[in-house]
């Protein structure tokens, strides 16, 4: 029953789909708003139809309905409830059903806040947001259908993949579904800029906002996975450079160059060709990523199941990257005259200068990931290449960008003069230089590090520096102190200062990866009882092993008592999950985070004979926690930009 | 103009496109094993009677290795020709040893009971032997010669005649050149 209701509401949705991919035709041919109205309403449809399945599989999930293969495969008996919620994404049909979910509210949102605005593009944006639903919906409808019945009906599920059994599953598919699909309302906007021909600025105004939502949801997505990576995964790495990983950061470049550079546009109504085929790119990327994933055609950790899926979304991937590139070129006529820099050390330039190194990254990335394929094709042999490849080319690349993180913001529009620089400058790189001198003089020998310590600190104490300024200039205006004058800066000013805060999101985020690239120390033993292990500042003592039987499998957990320059620190509890339908065991790491450096356990094996024994992995990686605050401070800086907290005031410049 | 510069933009796309259709030519998981004329890995097994079996126990006879599941159609699918090859083997100084994977021990059981199944099974209870043998779909299928080389692997189902074939083969010790691929599940 509840299958049935699911899948004819998604045929429904399909159809509505379809409507609302005809309809703004007629619309457009007849002049007549009633079909405008007919499309608007066939999102709404869809929104209800939609939103009504997913609650039916949830309901399908929570009630244990084994009827329904996909709830069998993803759930059991014993699953916690919010385990089965969260089976949702579990797996392919259901995480297709999500993303349709997602996209279809974006449609809605988008539909509804623009009903009065854009009467001539609105059409087209709906036409848009229907035909990717219609896909999303065809694919679900006809291909993976997460409401197929089995029969007979099994007595329990074969349950989730143990290693989704975390509450990070709560969050990582969700949020970057919502980064993937929120860069859906920029395209569908540039699509219709580009149908109607209408290609001043009016649609990255309109999205710009929409934009810096998508671009942070990627954002949260990629460090919630890498957190999920390194604190579920036990190998202490929260990065492996893995086709499906590469494939969730990939949008990001695209969209990050995007903010950058249509910024260009709207003061100097430059690089409209390149930022439209920056979203193009964006979007063909979040649809290349669910291929990547699905098609299994590049081999990945991520051992998704794949099927007939991957050829269907090929297929779409050539008719957006064909239909958009063609519109493109089409109106390439209304694209010209633009302005050429006036100087090579300028606003702009910096910010094209950025573009350029996050295309680059993007392109050496994507080669790296598709070069097993590509090596194959050309010489037969499949080479994949590894982490040592995307480190050694993208470690440049990203120093140089964190460069320009610090030039960018600060220095003047069109041609900066010599004074413009020595003002913003000329501090923040001197203590930046002393930093880094100092450093050199503590311990940091290696180049690359110092470089990349001393750049970030550049960056910071540029946007420090700044804000100081304008700090001191608030209390000489207003007479504010600090607080009220951060506060009411902010409101003057919310993409400024919003853009400088999720720079020191980036800076600390770029910090924790230096530090735990660069510094970590790994050290395996295998450890009798009350014995001790030095690694780094720390001494490990082990303190005996226990067996426990939980819900859905068999858990093995060390004691191991932590000191840290002689202090007791108290005991970690590293773990093996045994799963009955499971080839090898699971470990559960454990880690003591400090601002300074994580201390990270993995137990790697214990004898079954000898219970006084265990083999342990200990790593120490420096600064890891200062990737996840960085988050936070990404969080903050994007409230700043987008929140309704601002103050109209004329610019000060 | 524009379609020159379509042109271009195509020229750009269809390769990409084209590359990764040609993914779809072939399994990125496959990957020819290089266990190949290499001595078999040694493991002992736990059967389900309880008795232990030592894989150098059985040298100096040719061995049926055989990965399964309960839970893999494939496996099912080959269950009756596995026991039709062994019914014809088991008298010629040839084994056959079952080893089931990510599996209950109820499950196997019920298997081994639906398809009558009358040669040693045991269970890979820690995951080490598939490990070891590089198996990453199921049923998946090794023969090894007296000596302990393996000869000849097979990924996926397999027929009774070839399971004699091989067998015969591995019993006089000819390694194949080429692996067997028929109808698989991917294992996790």
């Amino acid at each position: 029953m509840t299958a049935t209701l699911g899948h004819s509401s998604i045929l429904l949705a399909f159809l509505i789909a379809l409507s609302g991919i005809v309809m703004p035709f007629i619309a457009a041919r007849t002049g007549e708003d009633r079909y405008l109205s007919i499309a608007r309403y066939a999102i709404l449809g869809q929104f209800a139809l939609v939103t009504f399945a997913a609650f039916a599989l949830i309901y399908g999930l929570i009630s244990t309905d084994f009827s329904i293969k996909y709830v069998a495969f993803n759930t059991t008996r014993a699953t916690p409830i919010y385990y089965r919620v969260t089976g949702l994404w579990g797996a392919l049909e259901g995480s297709l059903l999500l993303w349709e979910w997602v996209l279809i509210i974006f449609a809605g949102i988008t539909a509804w806040i623009y009903r009065d605005r854009h009467r001539d593009m609105m059409p087209w944006v709906i036409m848009i947001f229907s035909i990717v639903s219609a896909f999303f919906l065809g694919v679900i409808g006809f291909l993976s259908n997460p409401f197929e019945t089995m029969s007979p009906v099994p007595l329990d599920g074969r349950g989730l993949n143990p290693l989704l059994e975390d509450a990070n599953m709560m969050t990582h598919p969700p949020l970057l579904y919502t980064g993937f699909v929120g860069l859906t309302v920029p395209f569908a906007f540039a699509m219709a800029a580009l149908i109607v021909g209408k290609l001043d600025e009016a649609w990255i105004l309109s999205t710009r906002r929409w934009t810096i939502i998508a671009w942070f949801f990627l954002t949260a997505g990629n460090l919630v996975g890498a957190w999920w990576s390194y604190h579920v995964l036990g190998w202490g790495g929260y990065w492996a450079w893995d086709p499906v990983e590469n494939a969730a950061f990939m949008p990001w470049l695209p969209a990050t160059a995007f903010l950058h550079s249509i910024q260009v546009q709207e003061r100097r109504r430059m690089l409209k060709v390149w930022n439209l085929s920056l979203i193009i790119v964006a979007f063909s990327l979040t649809i290349f990523g669910t291929f990547l994933t699905r098609s299994g055609i590049l081999s990945s950790i991520h051992a998704f199941s794949s099927g007939p899926v991957g050829g269907f979304f090929l297929g779409f991937l050539a008719f957006i990257l064909v239909g958009s590139f063609g519109l493109l070129a089409y109106r390439a006529d209304l694209l010209k005259e633009q302005p050429e820099l006036d100087s090579m050390v300028s606003r702009e330039s910096a910010f094209v200068l950025n573009n350029i190194v996050l295309v680059s990254a993007l392109f050496t990335i994507f080669l790296g990931t598709i070069f097993p394929l590509l090596s194959e094709a050309v010489a037969g042999v499949q080479v994949s290449v590894g982490a040592p490849y995307f480190n050694s080319v993208t470690v440049p690349l990203f120093l140089f960008l964190v460069f320009l993180m610090a030039m960018g913001p600060m220095i003047a529009w069109r041609r900066a003069s010599w004074d413009n620089l020595k003002r913003n400058f000329l501090w923040p790189a001197a203590a930046a230089l002393l930093l880094g001198l100092g450093l050199f003089i503590w311990k940091v020998r290696e180049f690359l590090p110092l470089l990349g310590f001393t750049l970030l600190a550049f960056v910071a104490f540029t946007i420090l520096y700044d804000t100081a300024l304008a700090l001191r200039a608030r209390r000489r205006i207003a007479g504010e102190g600090i607080l009220r004058g951060l506060i009411s800066l902010a409101r003057r000013n919310q993409r400024r200062y919003g853009g400088l805060t999720v720079h020191l999101g980036v800076v600390l985020i770029i910090m924790g990866i230096a530090g735990s690239m660069s510094y970590s120390i790994e050290r395996e033993a295998t450890m009798a009882l009350k014995q001790q292990l030095q690694v780094g500042n720390y001494q490990i003592q082990f303190e005996g092993l226990k067996g426990s039987r939980q819900p859905t499998h068999f858990r093995v957990e060390g004691a191991f008592r932590v000191f840290h320059n002689g202090k007791n620190e108290g005991i970690l509890n590293p773990a093996l999950k045994f799963f009955p339908t499971q080839q090898s065991p699971i470990g559960r790491a454990v880690h003591q985070s400090s601002l300074s450096e994580d201390i990270y356990l993995i137990l790697s094996g214990f004898s079954d004979l000898d219970r006084n024994q265990a083999t342990l992995k200990v790593l120490v990686r420096p600064l890891v926690i200062w990737m996840w605050i960085g988050g936070f401070v990404i969080a903050l800086g994007t409230l700043i930009c987008i929140a309704p907290i601002g103050k109209p005031v004329q610019q000060e410049s | 103009m524009p379609w020159r510069r379509l042109a271009i933009a195509l020229l750009i796309i269809a390769p990409v496109l084209a590359l990764l259709a040609f993914g779809f030519t072939r399994d990125a998981r496959y990957i020819t094993s290089p266990l190949i004329a290499k001595p078999a890995a040694p493991f002992t097994i736990t059967q389900f009677d309880g008795r232990k079996l030592t894989l150098d126990d059985l040298r100096g006879k040719a061995v049926f290795l055989n990965f399964w599941a309960s839970w893999c159609p494939p496996c099912r699918a080959e269950a009756k020709d596995l026991e039709v090859a062994w019914q014809q083997a088991k008298d010629k100084n040839m084994v056959f040893l079952g080893v089931a994977l990510q599996d209950t021990d109820q499950n196997s059981l019920e298997f081994l009971k639906e398809f009558n199944v009358t040669y040693p099974n045991g269970k890979d209870e820690s995951g080490k032997i598939a490990v070891d043998y590089g198996t990453w779909g199921i049923p998946e299928s090794f023969f090894i010669d007296p000596q302990g080389r393996i000869t000849y692997k097979h990924v996926g189902g397999i027929r009774a005649a070839l399971v004699i074939t091989k067998l015969e083969e591995a019993a006089k010790g000819i390694v194949s050149a080429q692996e067997g691929k028929g109808d698989y599940q991917p294992i996790r």
